[in-house]
């Protein structure tokens, strides 16, 4: 058996690395060869000599570095909380938790000025508007749910005898968590810890509209020389750049991930305890954070002139005149385009996890961290990339209507591959022994054991790939496409562009719809794997 | 590799690709192209199908363009490019392949880096008869002007400290103190209009921003941050924003409650005109299609629809205003306005000066 599954994985690993060479690597490579073919390394100096680019190299990387241990922070009481539900509040939880991210940014912004004004943080002492704080806090906020789900549902599935026994001999609560608990879940926090880092190492509307306009960074700065100044050539420097540090970042973040190979069964799993007061009071906080700009964001759906109805929700099936389509028809788009970035993403995502975790050699190093770069790299440098690649038959995919799934799937490869490596890293090979010795045939170890446990990992992967689709704007807005193919967070920008209440309302009901959708659909989607596998 | 695997490998990849091209082909060929060719009348040409790039800004009731298709053959394609910094930089990247074959939306603030970039091919339109001279700032035809928006202080009439501003020097009075939130011209394009206004419109403008600065200005990178966050309508405590002539007729046309005076008003001495422009793009097949679509953007009927589906003013004579326009929008009889070779050549200049000035 195994050198015939080596060979099918090698077969099968031409799919994504097709996918990922067309899609990324030649578009990415035909923008920097664009900016930097003529004049070299030169305009790469030339901006390192700048005090402004290297405050904002600097700025870039320690914001992230902080973003990243405070959700990690707040986060992971959150992902032990998660762990120890049943397996019904586990779902919801994960499915409430994934609303922030997928909440436009723009929204977010103007629901945390709001709080700001309201709570006396907008000016005197303690500010936070246009600081770096408010940058810190929003990256919390979006990014909460990357570790709650991919930490929590990890942790939900480790085998809960080796902390029972740990307590037996005698070792504290918070001796057993350091000393058994987190060596196990060290992987797939740093698995966690890398896509927080990379988000957060590239936000741009966050950067933008909460740190106010003093603060750059790599993103911001890549944005204004390229698009603002049309200066392809620093655009391409500062994109080089940021190429350079991500690859370094993920390629510390694999390491570490492959560091420690421990097992985890489908047999015992972590019996519902007692939250101690330590995580109750994680939870106030992490649930105050993350409920208050969403309390916000529906008060505001709610408000007709003085008064509360419905009227904004029941105004979203009209087409306004400054829109080509109606809000429900920009909803339907999304749907349809995030249903098929999914597609892609688990598909190509399962493939690459196989291929990482059962590849050979050099083969599954690569395919590791060149499927984590798109996560890192500017929605500036992936559009005009495909921009200019893309462009000739039988590639003319420019105006294509399957552009937009395909740049979405690119982010949500990742996120598949990192929530399904470390699961089929971990899957216990006594299970396997065990179930030969009992006479199972090869082919139904795989059905009943490698695949249950294999589609948790997807599951919460493919979830996020849907999440990231539906919300995204960024990249889309560098691909031309046709008008009244308009996605829901598209439609939503444009109505914020426009003065008048009702315009308002109707954005902010909109919002509401597009966090439902992704709530309800995050539910149905991990739902899906049923009950006769349990938590996991 | 084997020989099975690399056929295996060949197989997946091409399958990929196919279904990636093969859907998109029924996508495109979907309803629009059907339908003009059974309403064309039989001495119309050859039904061809022009794509019209636009900002994501751009939009108009369909029903026209399927009228346009039946009269001349011509189906026009919507694409959206993104904003205007987005569209431009996009189409720099892609010329010799253009996206499409007509550009809608170029400003006079853009509108040198796209001509210096070679983007358009001349066509003289027919329709500029109705369009006062003040709107042909391209003496070669390369752009027709199609419409225009003021960027103007826009002021919350029951906001206001004291009496309402009249000119950009009242913004410097101390009773004003604290009360204007403007754009950064870094990230925005009315932050970078009302920066050229103050150019166009002061004696020294880098004086007029210390002394803009020193009266408590507030900056931000986007005009919802600015109109939304800071101002009076989205509850903020600034009753001063740097927003558009059109600002004011939309909050009545899009007031929770029916209203019968806009809540805001407009300093006409600080507008900054902001011209937009189509062009046909170099590189299309078909100009003279192309030329027929620049006409139908200067026909009374696409004029007459562009205050209501997109905020502005048309150029041309024949059009005639929206009864909400006609009551509620000011337009400034002598509004502020650089060449656009002068902006061209010191936008990166000024914008850094501006903000060493104001964030410095």
């Amino acid at each position: 058996m195994g050198r015939n599954r080596s060979r099918l994985i090698a077969a099968a690993a031409v799919v994504p690395a097709v996918f990922l060479a067309v899609f990324f690597v030649y578009p990415v490579a035909t923008v920097m060869w664009r900016g930097l073919g003529d004049g070299g390394l030169a305009p790469l100096r030339d901006l390192l000599d700048s005090g402004r680019t290297r405050d904002a190299i600097w700025f870039t990387l320690w914001q992230a570095v902080l973003s990243t241990l405070l959700t990690l922070a707040v986060a992971l009481p959150g992902a032990a909380v998660v762990a120890r539900s049943s397996a019904r509040t586990q779902r919801v939880l994960r499915a409430l938790v994934t609303i922030p991210f997928v909440m436009p940014t723009i929204v977010v912004a103007g629901a945390f000025t709001e709080l700001f004004t309201r709570f006396g943080l907008d000016d005197g002492t303690i500010r936070l508007r246009h600081t770096v704080w408010a940058i810190l806090i929003a990256h919390v906020f979006f990014n909460y749910a990357v570790v709650v789900r991919t930490v929590g549902s990890f942790w939900a599935g480790l085998d809960a005898r080796m902390e029972d026994q740990a307590r037996v001999l005698g070792a504290g609560r918070i001796r057993t968590f350091v000393e058994v608990t987190l060596p196990q879940l060290r992987p797939v926090i740093s698995a966690a810890a890398a896509i927080v880092f990379l988000f957060s190492f590239t936000s741009f509307g966050v950067v933008l509209v909460l740190g106010g306009p003093r603060q750059a960074t790599i993103e911001t700065e890549i944005y204004r020389y390229a698009v603002v100044r049309t200066d392809f050539t620093s655009g391409a420097a500062l994109a080089a750049i940021q190429l350079i540090a991500v690859l370094t970042l993920v390629a510390v973040a694999t390491r570490l991930e492959r560091s420690r190979p421990l097992t985890v069964s489908t047999s015992h799993r972590a019996t519902v305890r007692r939250s101690p007061v330590g995580l109750a009071a994680n939870g106030t906080l992490a649930a105050t954070l993350l409920a208050l700009p969403i309390l916000v964001v529906v008060e505001r759906s709610l408000t007709v002139g003085n008064a509360y109805g419905l009227d904004n929700y029941r105004a979203l099936g009209t087409r306004l005149s400054m829109l080509p389509a109606s809000a429900t028809d920009a909803i339907q788009n999304s749907l349809v385009a995030a249903v098929s970035a999914t597609l892609i993403a688990a598909v190509i995502g399962t493939i690459a996890a196989l291929v990482v975790v059962h590849g050979r050699g050099a083969l599954r190093h690569v395919f590791d961290l060149g499927l984590t770069l798109p996560l890192g790299t500017s929605a500036v440098t992936i559009g005009f990339g495909i921009l200019i690649a893309l462009d000739e038959p039988p590639l003319d995919l420019r105006s294509s209507w399957w552009i937009v799934p395909i740049v979405h799937s690119l982010v949500g490869i990742p996120f598949v591959v990192r929530t399904m490596v470390p699961v089929l890293r971990r899957i216990d090979p006594a299970l396997h022994e065990a179930a030969a010795v009992l006479g199972a045939s090869p082919r139904r170890v795989r059905r009943e054991i490698d695949l249950p446990i294999a589609s948790r990992g997807l599951l919460v992967g493919a979830s996020f790939a849907f999440a990231v689709s539906i919300g995204e704007f960024g990249a889309t807005a560098f691909i031309p496409r046709r008008a009244d193919t308009l996605t829901a967070p598209q439609a939503l920008f444009r109505l914020l562009s426009t003065p008048g209440e009702l315009v308002r309302g109707q954005a902010m009901a909109l919002a509401v719809v597009l966090m439902g959708i992704v709530a309800l659909a995050v539910f149905a989607i991990e739902s899906v794997r049923g009950t006769h596998e349990g938590s996991l | 590799m084997t020989r099975l695997t690399r056929r295996l490998a060949l197989t997946l990849s091409v399958l990929l690709l196919a279904s990636a091209c093969s859907d998109d082909s029924n996508i495109d060929a979907g309803d629009q192209g059907g339908e003009a060719t059974t309403s064309a009348p039989e001495t119309a040409p050859e039904p061809v199908t022009i794509t019209l790039i636009t900002h994501d800004s751009f939009a108009i009731d369909t029903s026209l363009l399927d009228r346009f298709a039946g009269e001349t053959g011509i189906t026009v394609e919507l694409m959206t490019a993104g904003d205007t910094g987005q569209m431009i930089s996009q189409s720099i990247l892609s010329a010799g392949q253009p996206l499409g074959d007509v550009m809608y939306g170029v400003d006079n603030t853009f509108l040198q880096r796209a001509l210096d970039a070679e983007l358009f091919e001349v066509y003289e339109a027919d329709g500029l008869a109705n369009v006062g001279a003040e709107f042909q700032v391209d003496d070669e035809f390369r752009v027709t002007p199609i419409n225009f928006g003021d960027v103007c202080i826009n002021y919350w009439t029951d906001a206001l400290p004291g009496p309402a501003p009249t000119s950009l020097a009242d913004l410097l009075d101390p009773i004003n103190a604290g009360q204007l939130v403007v754009q950064s011209p870094e990230s925005s394009s009315p932050g970078l209009a009302f920066l050229l206004a103050t150019i166009a419109g002061t004696e020294d403008w880098e004086q007029f921003w210390t002394d803009l600065r020193a009266n408590g200005v507030s900056v931000t990178p986007d005009w919802e941050s600015a109109y939304y966050g800071e101002f009076t309508a989205g509850g903020g405590d600034r009753s001063l924003v740097v927003s558009y002539a059109s600002s004011p007729p939309a909050e009545v046309m899009f007031a929770a409650e029916p209203i019968d005076t806009a809540p805001s008003g407009v300093l006409l001495d600080s507008c900054y005109r902001q011209i937009e422009f189509a062009g046909v793009l170099a590189g299309t097949e078909h100009p003279d299609a192309a030329g027929q679509v620049i006409e139908f953007l200067l026909s009374k009927e696409f004029q007459d629809g562009v205050p209501e589906s997109m905020f502005v003013f048309p150029v041309s004579d024949e059009a005639e205003l929206p009864e909400i326009w006609a009551t509620h929008a000011q337009v400034a009889d002598d509004p502020l306005i650089l060449d656009p070779a002068e902006v061209e050549a010191n936008r990166d200049e000024w914008t850094d000066r501006w903000v060493e000035i104001v964030l410095g």
